[in-house]
């Protein structure tokens, strides 16, 4: 029950990637894969998708935390889409006791105001909230074992991530700076990880190394990299002649005319190249020096079963 | 105009269009991009965000085309707008105010208004035949229709006109005149701290003289959208998401009356030989491993029969779309081995789109 605990030791996870690289499905599959074992986990937006709820496909998801998953033996995920003002709003009422006094500012306006002015400050509103889920208690015990941030792409995660200095720029003192600080704190601790996804493409892998060293420079921990959509490397890497394609074709007593085998020998081909790539690109990942887990490509797409097929990869790796 | 989700190939669909645009068809092309892959960029020239259009090297010309590319400075751009509209003494508070400093660089629409705003210059210069806009890599694609208009908004917003009061000699939330403006406004101090409303209501007063301009731009270029001489063009991946996102656009754009191209499927799987299908050709390799003296063709026949199912899948999510918006052309471009970061891979990308 503890086992996957040592393996993933940080209560906050957050992930990134960049787009198209499949972040959600890992941090979704990564909330269910937490919760084994009777645990309870959250998994959190934060950018307005409602990635979540497509991804689970069920109703869009309120600013509230509803379960979506019941895990085998008695563990659950339940899911928050953080909605910057009414974060402010709790906020302002957590604080400041200012119940109406806050519907006031949204009726006017000041809160979409205030979030689009200073763009930092919605950062630290959102990461706010998502450090209030990760150090809560309930009835003397955490209410959440983990927390699992699907956060901004890898472009982004550096400013969100780095709420001080956004903030700073701004408020020097007052409770923003408090409250930023705060989250600033949390997110360079031991209980933070941010783990990056990327596919075995150029891209991607540029830009998850670029975030890497911009988390480092920010001392904000990284945890693994998540290769996703990986296909299992075949035996085959020397030379194809379509000599032995054709005996082998005739052997397995399957069409061996010209167009077949040379078709064959076609996507072979393309598939070597491919995988050439994909081993250069891998050692890249490696010299960056944190742990590869290997997600395997989902053949029918992330659907349910998928979705658990990829938790248990995570825990096992 | 090409839209799309992220990392479904849209700087490398809009740079291999322009190269087809200049070469083949010999027009004065012009790609404004905003955050290309580097290698992509190194390959047309490109090496640092300075806002001016540079000629690509390496392109056949004998069709008499060039292929011109830049990649958009938002801070700079935005900086130009605010010179463009205001006094230098008023321009040089606002580029000094702290609210100015965060906005420009990291205020979420900057990026996708001030690609139109480039747009709106690019064009009424005259000096181009096609301009192609790679739209930033927003969190959605829609977001592209609806920063302009949000900015603007904002900027002639309720709020921004109530902390403008003073300077118009009405009431400000600074006076606290009202009783329930005056619970605002304390609200407003306790949780802000009195050196950010200094700052604020500099920095908002400072774009006061701003208003109009910043409302009309943003009227003009929606304008320009909805010409018949644009066309906007959906890059998707053959991924539920994306095309997913494409749908939306897409709907999107029929309800603006935004004139909608076609749809280019990026990175499609092919197969080579279709007569073979996934089955048939597992159970194949399955009888060639166990009998074990033919590996390559089994791992062949593993490689056709995952190249299949991948095509299958493909073909699944595009006909979601497809079936959704029949009337819109599409495109597939198959998948490539390798990366595309040449312009050599860029004229290949372009015979496929064509």
């Amino acid at each position: 029950m503890g086992e996957h605990v040592s393996r993933w030791p940080a209560r906050l996870h957050v992930v990134t990637g960049k787009g198209g690289t499949g972040k959600t499905s890992v941090a979704a599959a990564l909330a269910l894969g937490l919760a084994a074992g009777g645990k309870r986990t959250l998994l959190v937006e934060v950018e307005g998708r409602q990635g979540i709820a497509q991804l689970f496909e069920t109703e869009p998801l309120p600013y509230k935390e509803l379960r979506i998953a019941k895990v085998a033996g008695g563990g659950e995920v339940r899911a928050l889409a953080v909605d910057p003002e009414e974060a402010l709003l709790e906020y302002l009422d957590m604080f400041y006791h200012l119940g109406a006094a806050g519907r006031a500012l949204r009726k006017v306006g000041a809160i979409d105001f205030a979030t689009t002015i200073a763009p930092g400050l919605r950062d630290v509103l959102l990461t706010g909230k998502v450090k209030e889920a990760t150090t809560r208690s309930q009835d003397g015990r955490r209410a959440y074992d983990a927390v699992v941030l699907d956060a901004p792409p890898t472009g982004r995660i550096g400013r969100f991530l780095n709420v001080t200095a956004e903030t700073a720029k701004l408020a020097k003192m007052g409770p923003i700076k408090t409250q930023s600080d705060g989250v600033a704190s949390l997110l360079r601790s031991p209980i933070t990880s941010v783990h990056v996804v990327t596919l075995l493409e150029e891209m991607p892998v540029q830009e998850t190394l670029d975030a890497i060293a911009e988390l480092e420079a920010l001392r904000i921990p990284v945890g693994r990299i998540i290769l996703n959509a990986t296909r299992p490397a075949l035996a085959t890497t020397g030379k194809v002649t379509k000599a032995e394609l054709k005996r082998g074709l005739v052997e397995a007593g399957l069409p061996s005319d010209a167009a077949t085998v040379s078709g064959l020998a076609t996507e072979v081909k393309a598939h070597l190249t491919r995988q050439e790539l994909e081993e250069s690109l891998r050692a890249e990942l490696t010299e960056a020096g944190r742990p590869l887990v290997e997600l395997p490509l989902l053949p029918r797409g992330v659907d349910q079963g998928g979705l658990d097929e990829l938790a248990a990869a995570l825990m096992s790796a | 105009m090409c839209c799309g989700a992220g990392g479904v190939g849209k700087t490398t669909t809009a740079a291999a269009l322009g190269l087809r645009a200049a070469e083949v068809h010999g027009r004065r092309t012009v790609v404004l991009t905003i955050d290309p892959a580097r290698r992509l960029a190194q390959s047309m020239g490109l090496s640092e965000l300075d806002n001016t259009p540079r000629q690509v090297k390496g392109i056949d010309g004998d069709s008499g085309g060039e292929l011109h590319a830049m990649m958009l400075d938002m801070k700079r751009t935005f900086d130009e707008v605010v010179q463009q509209h205001t006094t230098p003494q008023r321009a040089a508070e606002i580029f000094a105010n702290p609210f100015y400093q965060a906005m420009s660089s990291t205020f979420s629409g900057t990026q996708e208004y001030m690609a139109m705003e480039k747009l709106g210059q690019l064009r009424a210069t005259d000096d181009w035949d096609l301009i192609i806009v790679d739209t930033p890599p927003s969190r959605s694609a829609l977001d592209f229709l609806d920063a302009p208009a949000r900015l603007s908004r904002f900027l002639d917003g309720r709020m921004l006109r109530m902390l403008l009061a003073p300077a118009r000699g009405g009431r400000s939330m600074f006076s606290l005149v009202t009783a329930s403006f005056g619970l605002f406004s304390r609200t407003v101090q306790k949780v802000l701290g009195a050196q950010l409303l200094t700052d604020l209501s500099g920095f908002v007063s400072a774009l006061d003289s701003m208003f109009g301009g910043f409302r009309q731009r943003a009227d003009q270029t929606y304008r320009i959208l909805q010409d018949p001489q644009t066309a906007f063009l959906l890059v998707a991946a053959p991924e539920r998401d994306a095309v997913r996102e494409a749908a939306y656009f897409a709907e999107r754009l029929v309800a603006e009356r935004m004139p909608l191209a076609g749809l280019v499927l990026n990175r499609m799987h092919r197969t080579e030989v279709p007569a073979l299908s996934a089955d048939v050709s597992l159970a194949a390799a399955e009888v060639l491993t166990a009998a074990g003296d033919q590996p390559l063709t089994a791992d062949a026949l593993l490689i056709h029969a995952n190249l299949v199912s991948q095509t299958e899948r493909e073909e699944r999510v595009a006909a979601t779309f497809i079936d959704a918006f029949p009337a819109v052309p599409t495109v597939s471009v198959t998948a490539q081995p390798a990366d595309v970061h040449d312009v050599d891979g860029l004229r290949t990308i372009g015979a496929l789109l064509a």
